[in-house]
């Protein structure tokens, strides 16, 4: 019943959105398989909730003075835009180059990262790189502030080779001393100015400006360094120059990708799709976009075998269920209580829980947070009020024409509004059975709230509740 | 002492925010301090003193009756060195036992790991509140989180009791099929069947508890009174942990502080008489703690982010008594203006894990620590 373009084409925007409702689904099955890739990969105008509108409610998030308010604030980017790649990149950078709040107390300079990651996280990675290095955030996580030319701090050199590019096992410790001294001096132009301002921080009425990057000639260690076997007198750039050519790298990057828009588990034929990424970096000239574009038009990923084949991230589980029931388009009060659902099923944005990021696939799964996740969508998808919900209720009637939904076709036609999402025939059954105990579903003249929009609401409510919904 | 063989529980009760240790436990004999606190102090003559120099805020009361019975350890200078002055930071290298270094596992995690090694008891650690502290938070761990006792467990917004129970019997049949096909599939039945089996132990505890002992409204006692409840039901449940704030009182300190500790006073007094209650005052020790402490001088309302503090440790186990040093006050040994901790957390935490959990804390706070001798032996 459900055809295979639908199905394919609901899971290239959950991999790189938050899922989509049946509209939009039927707005991208009608530009086609390869258009929509295209265009997903090349976004455009996100249209997202506009900043002075945020402004006006929320004066946290303008001031961007606490965590709660400012992981709040990238969540209404995630559920206002049109472009949801963009959010997904930067959530994909966000958790490999994991900089966390914690040590920073300084939102604006870790939304300043975030925005970086949206516009350069589908580019040159080389350039990606750089842009990392110089950005005052991760200097202050990984504290190259405090790397000189006289004492240098192996932290960020250390965590740029084994978590940033080319894994552990393929450089030397002198190597990475090799790359620390490279980046003495990169370092920040206003750390006393914004000590001041911190100590001062309950009488600050304009919110936080950020730290900005500053190269310190004076404090660049410039001699002779031998790094993965070349010798110069390497400087930053150089470094990373070396780094991008590697086959590590090449490998290293390619495999996260592929975990994070592909497939948990890498298998023998997920290995054949990362070998063909790996190609394309090279031959692309180290380009994440050319990368994705392998990925998505592999047969892999357009096979069985990769759809719902990895447990979806808090994040998405969240914004997936708020955006599909057309919820928060407007500001509302209290909503770092709806962000902060994320982080009690093991995600908050803006604090990984170390330089590591987070653990993806099945350490998502506990039983803590799957009662986080489960009560989450079970009760944005069966609240009737919702926008996107009433939308699915009114496209059920159409469906019914003058007469009623058998529970059969009500379960179907749910899992598909939702989706399509495919689950097995024991969780169909159960799920038919459920639908059973109302009987067929009569909307003819529903009204809002009555017992046949409940029954459409108890029906969504198990669907969000099933196994195969925790599944992206 | 111990020729009951009952568990022996942990609670914790965490003060987010940073807590004043110097409006809670008070150098009301020092003249500095009150040169310091001109606007932001506690008079002398309310202080419940307790060795004629220092002395209990006037709101804890409770706390001063206990600690007149000798069952509170009052844990001086408490911190590490260079401290971190960052609500999150600190709290982390508290949850980590881990200051120098991100730490990747809570302790209490690794407690847990420790006491029930093959994850047999999905309450071995339970939180009362949402989300997960750090300080259980330990990959391949079960622990639960739980919000409200009453309503714990899945859909607790379905008001109608037949259509939550035809929902919930669809899930278990759901969660319940023929394991083997898909290792992910298999993770997600087992796991959703733990959490309706750990909710539906969880539920049984209310009504296993009796109590005469009547907890307030607020929320800290009604979670205290939750970890009673849990407490009481023998599930198994070791540790115990909540957290209450936030004490991070930059302005109007004096009222909301007084307020805050009169809530957790009345929670640990309430808790304490209900084990007394039970004949299970020797089974629990209460620790209380708090990121960092509070910058010496006042800002005219309130008090900044400081480093040295206070901790507590409570029960018919404990050795009552004052435990590290108080700080000085003089200018010459401040610390940035705060007062300088002198006892490592993690000594703390060895006198806990040795001497009252039974565990080998090397491997749980990531050093060997000189215990403070804590627990009565």
């Amino acid at each position: 019943m459900i055809s295979k373009d639908r199905s394919l084409m609901a899971h290239l925007l959950r991999r790189t959105g938050f899922g989509a409702n049946p509209d939009e689904l039927e707005a991208y099955l009608e530009k086609g398989y390869e258009k929509a890739v295209e265009e997903i990969l090349h976004p455009s105008d996100p249209g997202n909730m506009p900043d002075d509108l945020i402004r006006r409610y929320h004066v946290e998030q303008s001031e961007l003075r606490d965590l709660a308010g400012s992981a709040a604030y990238w969540m209404y980017r995630m559920i206002s835009t049109s472009c949801p790649m963009e959010e997904k990149i930067a959530l994909f950078w966000h958790g490999l180059f994991a900089t966390g709040y914690a040590k920073l107390n300084q939102a604006r300079s870790l939304l300043n990262q975030v925005d970086m990651f949206r516009k350069k996280g589908l580019g040159n990675y080389e350039t990606l790189l750089l842009e990392l290095s110089q950005d005052p955030a991760m200097i202050v996580w990984l504290d190259n502030n405090e790397n000189h030319s006289d004492a240098i701090n192996e932290n960020y050199g250390r965590e740029l080779l084994e978590l940033f590019s080319m894994g552990i096992g393929n450089y030397s410790e002198d190597d990475i001393k090799e790359c620390a001294r490279a980046f003495t001096g990169w370092s920040l132009g206003n750390p006393e100015y914004m000590a001041v301002r911190a100590s001062k921080d309950s009488i600050w009425p304009y919110g936080r400006i950020a730290w900005h990057f500053k190269y310190m000639e004076e404090d660049h260690d410039d001699g002779l360094k031998t790094f993965l076997g070349e010798t110069g007198k390497f400087n930053g750039e150089d470094i990373i120059s070396i780094i991008v050519k590697q086959e590590s790298t090449a490998n290293f990057i390619a495999t996260r990708l592929f975990q994070f828009f592909g497939s948990d588990e890498v298998t023998d034929e997920g290995n054949e799709v990362i070998q063909s990424m790996v190609d394309t970096y090279f031959a692309s000239g180290y380009e994440i976009r050319d990368m994705l574009w392998t990925l998505f038009n592999s047969d892999f990923f357009k096979s069985d075998n990769a759809m719902f084949s990895r447990v979806k991230n808090p994040v998405e589980m969240v914004v997936g269920a708020i955006r599909m029931a057309g919820n928060y388009q407007a500001p509302v009060l209290g909503i770092e209580q709806v962000s902060n659902t994320m982080l009690y099923m093991g995600q908050g944005l803006l604090q990984p829980p170390t330089v590591e990021g987070w653990h993806e696939g099945v350490e998502w799964i506990d039983s803590g947070s799957l009662v986080e996740r489960i009560n989450f969508a079970a009760k944005e998808l069966s609240n009737v009020n919702s926008p996107g919900i009433r939308s699915i209720i009114e496209r059920l009637e159409i469906m019914s024409g003058e007469g009623t939904l058998t529970p059969s076709d009500l379960t179907d036609q749910c899992l598909d509004l939702l989706g399509p999402i495919k689950v097995s025939d024991e969780t169909r059954n159960v799920l038919v059975q459920y639908a059973e105990l109302h009987g067929n579903l009569d909307l003819r003249g529903h009204k809002l709230g009555d017992q046949s929009e409940q029954q459409v609401g108890n029906m969504l409510r198990l669907v969000a509740a099933t196994k195969e919904y925790q599944l992206a | 002492m111990t020729s009951v063989k009952k568990d022996k529980n942990l609670i914790v009760i965490q003060l987010s925010g940073g807590n004043d240790y110097l409006n809670t436990v008070v150098p009301h004999g020092d003249g500095k301090y009150y040169d310091s606190r001109s606007v932001v102090n506690i008079p002398q003559d309310s202080v419940l003193d307790l060795d004629g120099k220092i002395g209990f805020n006037p709101s804890m009361k409770a706390m001063k009756s206990l600690w007149d019975q000798g069952k509170v350890a009052v844990i001086n200078g408490i911190g590490y060195e260079e401290p971190n002055r960052s609500h999150f930071r600190s709290m982390d290298i508290w949850h980590t036992a881990e200051p120098n270094a991100i730490g990747r596992e809570g302790w209490l995690g690794r407690v847990i790991r420790d006491l029930d090694p093959k994850g047999e008891n999905v309450l071995t650690g339970i939180n009362f509140g949402r989300g997960l502290p750090r300080a259980l938070g330990c990959p391949g761990v079960p622990v639960a989180s739980v919000g409200d006792l009453e309503t714990y467990g899945l859909f607790p917004d379905l008001k109608d009791e037949d259509l939550r129970m035809f929902t919930l019997e669809a899930f278990s049949r759901m969660y319940g099929g023929a394991l083997g096909r898909d290792p992910v599939i298999d993770l997600l039945s087992q796991t959703g069947q733990g959490a309706l089996k750990g909710a539906d132990i969880l539920r049984t505890a209310p009504e296993i508890y009796q109590s005469d002992v009547e907890y307030a409204t607020d929320a800290l006692s009604q979670r205290v009174k939750n970890i009673s409840q849990v407490l009481h039901a023998d599930l198994g449940s070791r540790i115990l942990y909540t957290q209450h704030g936030s004490f991070d009182t930059h302005s109007g300190e004096i009222i909301t502080h007084a307020k805050l500790w009169e809530e957790v006073d009345r929670a640990v007094g309430c808790l304490m008489d209900d084990l007394q209650e039970h004949g299970r005052e020797q089974d629990a020790s209460i620790l209380i703690f708090s990121e960092f402490g509070r910058r010496i001088r006042d800002n005219g309302s309130g008090s900044d982010h400081g480093s040295g503090g206070v901790a507590f440790l409570i029960g018919g186990s404990v050795k009552g008594g004052l435990y590290g040093e108080y700080p000085s006050l003089s200018e010459a040994e401040q610390l940035e203006g705060d007062l300088k901790s002198n006892n490592d957390f993690r000594s703390t935490y060895t006198d806990i894990l040795e001497d009252w959990l039974d565990l080998d804390a090397v491997p749980i706070t990531n050093g060997t620590f000189e215990k403070l001798g804590l627990f009565a032996s």
